[in-house]
């Protein structure tokens, strides 16, 4: 019974590594730019949903409403002046300055912040727990799995039934094609990474209500978010929140095996996952 | 005033100079053939009017306007429309997304629709849930001509529509071109296929090395005129 108690807690922590990786999957997929500072965007938005709990004395979850907004402008503004500038043929650059930026972001945390460990507090959802016959689970991680698969499901509906999710697709096949049916890339890819902020803030919440963050933390949750990605197979949606629950099991597999092999036991996976299908297990581009 | 023109056009690509002072006219509704040799400058003049390639301003105007240095999307909302070489379908959209895409910004006013365009082009409609690029080229080429139509254009740009095609094929596309000038659109063919370019247009330009060597009414040129523009007149 402790095992299939561990697979389910390892299921659901998947769905928190779904989390880290919807953005991520979101903004590679649409204009192949890989954000090296996505993990610190998502710490960024933990002290985002902080300072707003703490200012307004909100609970987190209102908290992550209020914040949601804040940071699709941000990332609308990060894409628009900066990103969008540096786009091009050669992938290098977008990759040094989301570097640059990963760097800053640690750094500026480092600053306001301080290297305290912070957590946002959700009172009593952070020990209450549902009884379901075999296994008891946490409301709390049931419910960062619930909203994975609710983000998954809602982006898939944006891609295939909407008018901006069509642009989106058109922009990613061919960007130049897409301009002369009057579509401008450019304002897509802001109005992509603005969408992959919203994900980040979702993100930061469960991150913030699970567990301690500081500043220094965001380069190992990108980390979860590339595997995740990696193992589902780029630009699969469902594929990435399957990925995330496969680096979930193998993490809580191993710390049941010896707490020490939990991180260690994740990598392990996906580098098994990798010799297996090395193009991920559910692969949809081409390219 | 002219629809469109340009005004000693030139582009070029890094250090390779593609057009040399290229003056070309179209009147509104009117059809206008650009014919010439491979590498004579036509996917140039065009990939320059539709915003793709960036030239100065004034180099070509558009109801008087110079937009020239315009990108595509801001040409295209101006009503002018292009059927683009290699059709160039987006392979993650259906049929019908693919036409549904040309009237995501502009709609325009104007006769067509989704349902104008399948009354135009009836296999589309039974393929409308497939993806764009499983159709054959012919058929694809119909969904390109129906994608640009779909924000009703005053100017319809179609380059090399005829491209690899079967005959039997390219005279169904070219069919379809009445139905099109129809409504009052403006069209610029670019084409290889001379004799198919004369039928169809009113005036015809010949392009080479980059130059306009011949503006003539379709009906009246000669064979010897277009050899000599063609080829250069030592040819």
């Amino acid at each position: 019974m402790i095992w299939l108690d561990v697979l389910v807690q390892g299921i659901l922590l998947g769905g928190l590594y779904a989390l880290f990786a919807a953005g991520l999957s979101l903004v590679f997929g649409i204009m192949r730019l890989v954000n090296l500072a996505h993990g610190d965007l998502i710490i960024f938005a933990a002290f985002a949903i902080l300072l707003v709990t703490a200012t307004l004395g909100l609970n987190p979850f209102l908290a992550a409403l209020l914040a949601a907004p804040l940071m699709f402008a941000f990332g609308w503004a990060l894409q628009r002046f900066v990103l969008n500038r540096v786009l091009g043929k050669d992938i290098l650059p977008p990759l040094l300055v989301t570097f640059g930026l990963s760097v800053a972001l640690q750094n500026g945390m480092l600053e306001v912040f301080s290297a305290d460990s912070q957590r946002l507090t959700a009172g009593p959802l952070e020990s209450a727990s549902i009884d379901l016959g075999p296994v008891t689970v946490g409301t709390l991680p049931l419910l960062t799995f619930a909203s994975a698969v609710l983000v998954i499901f809602a982006l898939n509906r944006i891609f295939y039934t909407t008018a901006l999710g069509r642009a989106f697709r058109a922009v990613s096949d061919d960007p130049a094609t897409a301009s002369l049916m009057g579509i401008n890339p450019k304002s897509v890819f802001a109005i992509a990474t603005g969408l992959a902020m919203v994900i980040v803030t979702i993100a930061a919440l469960y991150l913030g209500m699970r567990s301690n963050f500081d500043p220094s933390i965001g380069p190992a949750r990108l980390l979860y978010a590339f595997q995740a990605v990696i193992i589902g197979g780029l630009g699969s949606l469902w594929g990435t929140l399957i990925g995330g629950a496969i680096i979930g099991v193998a993490q809580t597999v191993g710390a049941q095996i010896n707490p020490e092999w939990q991180i260690l036991a994740g990598h392990i996976a996906f580098l098994i996952v990798l010799l297996i299908r090395p193009r991920g297990l559910f692969p949809r581009a081409v390219d | 005033m002219p629809l469109l023109s340009t005004q000693g056009l030139t582009a070029q690509y890094g250090q390779f100079k593609a057009l040399f002072g290229v003056d070309l006219l179209v009147e509104p509704g009117e059809c206008v053939a650009i014919i010439g040799a491979n590498g004579a400058g036509k996917t140039t003049l065009m990939r320059s009017i539709t915003g793709i390639l960036t030239n100065a301003p004034d180099q070509i105007l558009h109801n008087g306007t110079p937009i020239g240095a315009l990108p595509a999307d801001q040409i295209l909302q101006r009503g002018i429309a292009m059927v683009p070489e290699g059709r160039k379908l987006f392979p993650s959209l259906s049929v019908e997304e693919n036409l549904l895409i040309g009237s995501q910004i502009r709609k325009g006013t104007g006769r067509w629709s989704l349902d104008e365009i399948y009354a135009l082009f009836p296999i589309l409609k039974e393929r409308r849930h497939s993806p764009g690029t499983a159709l054959s080229g012919g058929q694809q080429q119909m969904v390109a001509i129906g994608r640009a139509l779909m924000s009703n254009p005053e100017l319809l740009l179609c380059d090399e529509i005829s491209l690899g095609l079967a005959p039997v094929v390219i005279r169904d596309i070219y069919a379809a071109l009445p139905a099109i000038r129809a409504t009052g659109a403006a069209v610029i063919v670019v084409e290889q296929d001379i004799s198919r370019a004369l039928a169809v247009a009113d005036r015809v330009y010949c392009l080479m090395e980059g130059r306009v060597t011949l503006t003539a009414s379709a009906r009246d040129v000669t064979r010897e005129a277009i050899h000599a523009a063609y080829f250069g007149a030592a040819a």
